[in-house]
Order: C-alpha cells, then structure tokens, then sequence
C-alpha cells in the first residue's frame, strides 16, 4: 500500500514536473498543441499550451454553442459577432430570452451531445447551486477579479454586474437625490418596482437598497419593507408590475432597478434619469461557467478568455454594464473612458449581499412583504 | 359543469342501446367520457394532492398543507373568494341582462350576430394583454384619464383603484360579461313567445310570467353560468398578475410565486397545496350549486 501509494505520488509530480516543463515551452514559442483530449480538463490557457494552442484548437473545433445570451443585453450582439469574426467561430446562440434556470436545465437535458450549451452567463444564486455542472478554469485575467467575486478554483467567475438604482423620467417628476424625496407629494401613485420581492432579484434587491438608506443592513431588510409600506399608505407605491411598456407609456415613471438595465430605458424615454443613491450601494453581478460536458470545450475556453481581455470588458460597459475587471482596467487605464463615463455616477463603496444573508432577506420577505403591502 | 347547469345536455340522457339483457353493452359509450376525465382530471388533480405531501428531500410531510395557515395565503384565500364570487354575480346580471337584449331583437338581426361574435373574441381576451389596455387607457398615463384630468374630473384622487381589488374586478368583468352572454344566450332561445302568450290569456301579467314560468326554468341555467364564472375568475392568474404585482391577492399568483422564484422561495410541495385548496373550494361552491338546483328543479 506504502510503495503503491508513493510510486503513485511520485508519478503525479513527474506529470506536474512534465506539465510546468511544456508550459514553460510553450511561452515562449507558442509552438506547443492544445490536444482534444487535453482541452476538456484543462484549468487554464498556459496548462494546454498557451493561448495560442487554445486559439488553435478552437478554430478547429470551428463551433461554439452559447445560450440566453439576448442581443441587446449587456451588449452581447456586438461581442457575438466580434468574437465570431475575429476567430472564425460559427456561433449558435440558444433560447435568446431565457432565464439562469433555462440555461441549467439545458445543460442537464442536453447532457453530453453536441447541442449542449458551452458556457453560461447565470445569476449568483443558479450558479451557486449547481456547481456540479461546471468545469474549472482560471482565465488568463484572473488576478485582476476580486477574491468575493469567484470560486477559488474558477468553477464560477462574476463577469459583469451593476448597482440598485432609482430610475425616473426627470419630465414627469423632480430630480432624485435622496431616496427619502419618494416621500414627497410628487411621487404619489408614481413609484414601482421591477418585479415581486418574493420571486425576483431585482425587486428583493430594491427593498434591500431601501432598508440600507432608512438604518437597515445587509443583514436587515425590515427598514425597506417598511419604507414601502409607508410609501404604500400614502399612496405613492403602486402594486402594478413596471416592464418597458409601462415605463414607455409613464404609468410607472420611477422603478427601482439594476442600474444597467433601467440606463436602457433612456432609448423609448429620452428624458429617462439613474440615480444611485450613494448612502446605499448595492452591487450584483452575473457570473460565467464552462459546462464540463462542454462540446466544444477550447472554443468555450477561448470564449471565456476573449470576454475577460480589455476588448471583451470593454465591450460589455459599452452596453452600460459594468466589468469585473473595471477597477483593474482604469489602473492599467485600458479602460474605454467614454463608455465609462456614460454610466450613472457612483459615489462610494459598494456593498454586496452574501448567500446567507440573501437567504435570510428572502425569509423576512416571504414571511412579511404580502402583508405590509396590502 | 357547464353541462349540468343547461338543462338542454341534463335532458338529453340517451335510451340504452339495443341489446340483451344479459350482454348489456351500454357502458362502452361513456368509456371515451371516463377516460377523459380520468386522464385529464382525476390523474392530475391526485398527482398534485400526493405531491403535497413530500418536502424538498422527497420524504413525507405535511408541512406544504401546515403552510396553508401563513397570514398570506388565509388573506388570497379570503380575497380570491370575494372577487371571484363578486365578479360572478355581477358578470352574470349584466350578461343575462345583455343576452335577454339581444333575444328580443330579430333572431338574425345585424345586433345579436355582432354582439355574439364580439362576445365570443372577448371572453377569450384575458391576460396581460387585457391588463395593459386597460393601464393605456384608463391608467394613470392613460389617455382617457389624462382628458378626463384635463376636464376637471380626475377618478384617482382617493388612489388609483386600478392596481386595488376594484380595479381588478372591473378587468374581470371584461371576460365575465361576454362569457355569460355565450352560455346563456342558448338558455334564452329556448323560452318561446308562445307561453308568455299563454300566460296572458290565463290572465297573467308580466310578474306571473317572470314568477311561475321563465323565472323557474331560466333559474338552473342561470345558476350553472355563474358557477362557470366563479371558477374562471378564480383560476385566472395572467391578468391579475400584471396589474396586482405586489400583495397578489390571488391563490393563483400565489402557486406562481411559488414555483418560479429566484430568489429562493421555491416551494413547489407548498405551491402544489395551494393547487388543492382551490379544487377544494371550487369543489365546495359545485356541491353548494347542486343542492340549490336540486330545491329549484322541485318548482318545475
């Protein structure tokens, strides 16, 4: 058992020893091969050969299928096609308008034929609970995301995120720079948010900003449920579902929303303002996974390094969201300034919720939201 | 349902087929019938009532049902009742009120074929659609009350009632109405001029003839619709749910919520009681139904 053990462990290292050796070629040269099989566990660029070698392999996969991707969110039209360009990729872009829970069923579903999705773009709480499916790998920008927004062996990586904003049509009513002006007689029958607290992110994220601007915490969401049952009474919250058509027609010119999203608004509302309150600085980002079943696994791989290089980052804020590796590309000043510039200020630290206390908000609001806004 | 409330398919109970008596075939007819419903009703309903029984674990419990106390479901419960029921009522007034209109005007008339085709578009026009005309009219940026506004009179002073229960109901009423006018209008056809006339040369007015001949036999059928509006008030869920986001005030948001949150409230074992207690009630509601139609039918 001893020797089995030690020739086995001594077997390891050799490989660990062969693998550093060819990475250490490959560097250099960009000569080394990124094999089919080699590809499909492979952790990053340099352990098959580079990014050369990745780029190799995937245009001969020649393939990529991606899945919920809606062209006019985040920008993806133009990063599909950039990326199909400029690598000769033929991309196959699934179920456009899906949810995070589309995007995980599919991968069940479609299992390990060619049809399967090769990576997603899924919310925090899908991605956490579904680990399992995914293959790990550290892009070559890796350094550049913060600890919190990654799983540390790359089974998941935040991509691009925003902040909880008040959005309003600054034509119909005053200026927003506190969320205690809502209380104002200006507002009534004006105010909504963009989903049920209770089932949709955004919304429960709305109540949260709410509760940390009136005394609340991260881990305290009853001052946002009261604040809109205050808001409720005097008849400035109305239970009304807001969507593009209800902020188009002004039934529901203020909405609580990510702020990329309600930016969008500006294009049917010329008049359309954000506002991120800088007393309360909610952050929330998407993050990226590679299926392991993954068809196409360089491709995927070279996908997930094209959207973390300053081009794919910038792409994404051109589409107002914001990257993951913002902070690091304003450093280094790769940033795109005037995409940049065109987002809604923000002044201050950002703050974000943990799994445990999105949880606990849910409890409180399942248990209490129905009641205090009836 | 429906085929009990009209006493047209009550009536038509076919003789037995020929053949002996020992080799009765008569039930092979109703075989297509039981299939249907089983297939289509009791599978699915048994399959919902035992799948509240087992928690997220796949183990038995009876949580799910123990849920159906939360302060929540008790006030859909009490509110999808009330509108149900009220909508129902009214719906069926109007519409039977509707249909006598068009049954007095020539059967082939320009008014009863556009009022039926109209009636049978809208009592299928519900959903968000529905909900959104109503929002871009008489909402708050809606054009009819921004004149009315303009005009001095604006409707929202004390609050806009279209995102409460009144605003509900009257959405509602907009399929409630035409459904009544297409499942009662048959009813009416059948009363015949010729017992009003009888009616009269016995020497009866109007209120004998409403009291002891069409009141009686249009009762059932009038019965049989709004239990037909009860149920489809009640099991509406898109409508309600793009006017009414927050507090849902129907059992039917409620299994929504639910089932599809993303947040974490994925309670599907809860969402699937929920399903049972609204069978319950509708089941409740039929047997109230059927114990008045059995003291009504006594007039005949």
């Amino acid at each position: 058992m001893k020797l089995g053990s030690l020739t086995r462990h001594l077997g390891v290292a050799a490989l660990a020893w062969l693998l550093v050796a060819a990475c250490g070629g490959s560097s250099g040269g960009g000569s080394a091969s990124c094999s089919a099989s080699a590809v499909k566990t492979a952790t990053s660029a340099s352990a098959c050969g580079g990014l050369d070698a990745l780029t190799a392999a995937a245009k001969a996969e020649g393939k990529l299928n991606v899945i919920a991707l809606p062209r006019d969110w985040a920008n993806y039209g133009a990063i599909l096609d950039a990326f199909a360009a400029k690598y000769g990729i033929t991309i196959t872009s699934d179920n456009p308008d899906g949810s995070s829970q589309n995007e995980v069923d599919a991968v069940k579903q479609l299992s390990t034929t060619s049809r399967a999705p090769d990576v997603l773009d899924v919310g925090m709480a899908v991605a956490l609970a579904n680990t399992n499916l995914f293959a790990p790998y550290k892009v070559a920008t890796w350094g550049d995301i913060l600890d919190t927004q990654k799983e540390s062996t790359g089974l998941w990586f935040q991509d691009y995120g925003g902040f909880m904003s008040i959005g309003y049509d600054s034509a119909k009513v005053p200026t927003i720079t506190s969320i205690d002006d809502l209380k104002g007689a200006a507002f009534k029958g004006k105010v909504a948010l963009n989903g049920n607290p209770k089932q949709a992110n955004a919304a429960l994220n709305g109540v949260m900003m709410a509760s940390i601007a009136n005394g609340g915490s991260l881990d305290d969401i009853s001052k946002g449920v009261s604040f809109f049952k205050d808001l409720k009474k005097a008849g400035t919250f109305v239970p009304v579902q807001a969507t593009t058509a209800t902020v188009k027609n002004g039934t529901t010119p203020v909405v609580f929303d990510w702020d990329y999203l309600s930016a969008a608004h500006g294009k049917d509302v010329p008049t359309w303002k954000v506002f991120v309150p800088s007393s309360a600085i909610l952050g929330g980002y998407y993050a990226q996974a590679i299926n392991k079943n993954a068809p196409h696994p360089a491709a995927a791989r070279l996908w997930e390094e094209y959207l973390y290089s300053d081009e794919g980052q910038n792409l994404w804020l051109k589409g107002l969201a914001r990257p993951v590796r913002q902070a690091a590309m304003e450093k280094s000043g790769k940033i795109d300034k005037t995409a940049a510039a065109a987002l809604p200020p923000v002044n201050g630290t950002p703050k974000f919720m943990s799994d445990a206390q999105a949880t606990k908000a849910k409890d409180y609001l399942v248990a209490n939201w129905d009641a205090a806004i009836a | 349902m429906i085929a009990a409330g009209n006493p047209a398919v009550a009536t038509n109970v076919g003789r037995p087929l020929a053949g002996g008596r020992r080799f009765s075939l008569d039930w092979i007819g109703v075989v297509p019938f039981l299939a249907y419903a089983g297939l289509f009703l009791l599978l699915p309903s048994t399959i919902i009532a035992l799948g509240a029984f087992v928690n997220a674990d796949g183990a038995f419990t009876l949580e799910n049902y123990q849920h159906l106390s939360r302060s929540y479901v008790v006030k859909s419960t009490v509110d999808t009742t009330v509108i149900s029921a009220v909508t129902a009522v009214a719906g069926a007034i109007l519409g039977a009120l509707l249909s006598y209109a068009i049954v007095m005007g020539s059967p082939n008339g320009v008014l009863r074929r556009l009022v039926v085709s109209a009636s049978g578009v809208l009592a299928q026009f519900g959903g968000v659609t529905l909900a959104f005309a109503f929002i871009a009219s008489i909402g708050p940026a809606g054009f009819v009350y921004l004149f009315a506004q303009a005009h001095g009179f604006d409707y929202y002073t004390h609050g806009i009632w279209l995102f409460e229960r009144t605003g509900l109901g009257l959405v509602y009423l907009y399929f409630q109405i035409p459904l009544m006018v297409l499942v009662f209008l048959p009813a009416l056809d059948g009363i015949k001029p010729q017992w009003r006339e009888a009616t009269e040369s016995l020497g009866g007015n109007t209120w004998h003839y409403w009291r002891h001949v069409a009141g009686p036999l249009l009762f059932p059928a009038f019965l049989g619709a709004t239990l037909l509006l009860f149920a489809n008030a009640f099991s509406a869920y898109a409508t309600a749910n793009a006017l009414i986001n927050q507090g849902q005030p129907m059992l039917s948001q409620q299994i929504g919520g639910a089932l599809s949150s993303e947040v974490g409230a994925f309670e599907p074992g809860f969402a699937k009681a929920i399903a049972v207690e609204m069978i319950v009630i509708v089941t409740l509601v039929t047997v109230l139904y059927s114990l008045l139609q059995r003291r009504t039918s006594r007039w005949l």
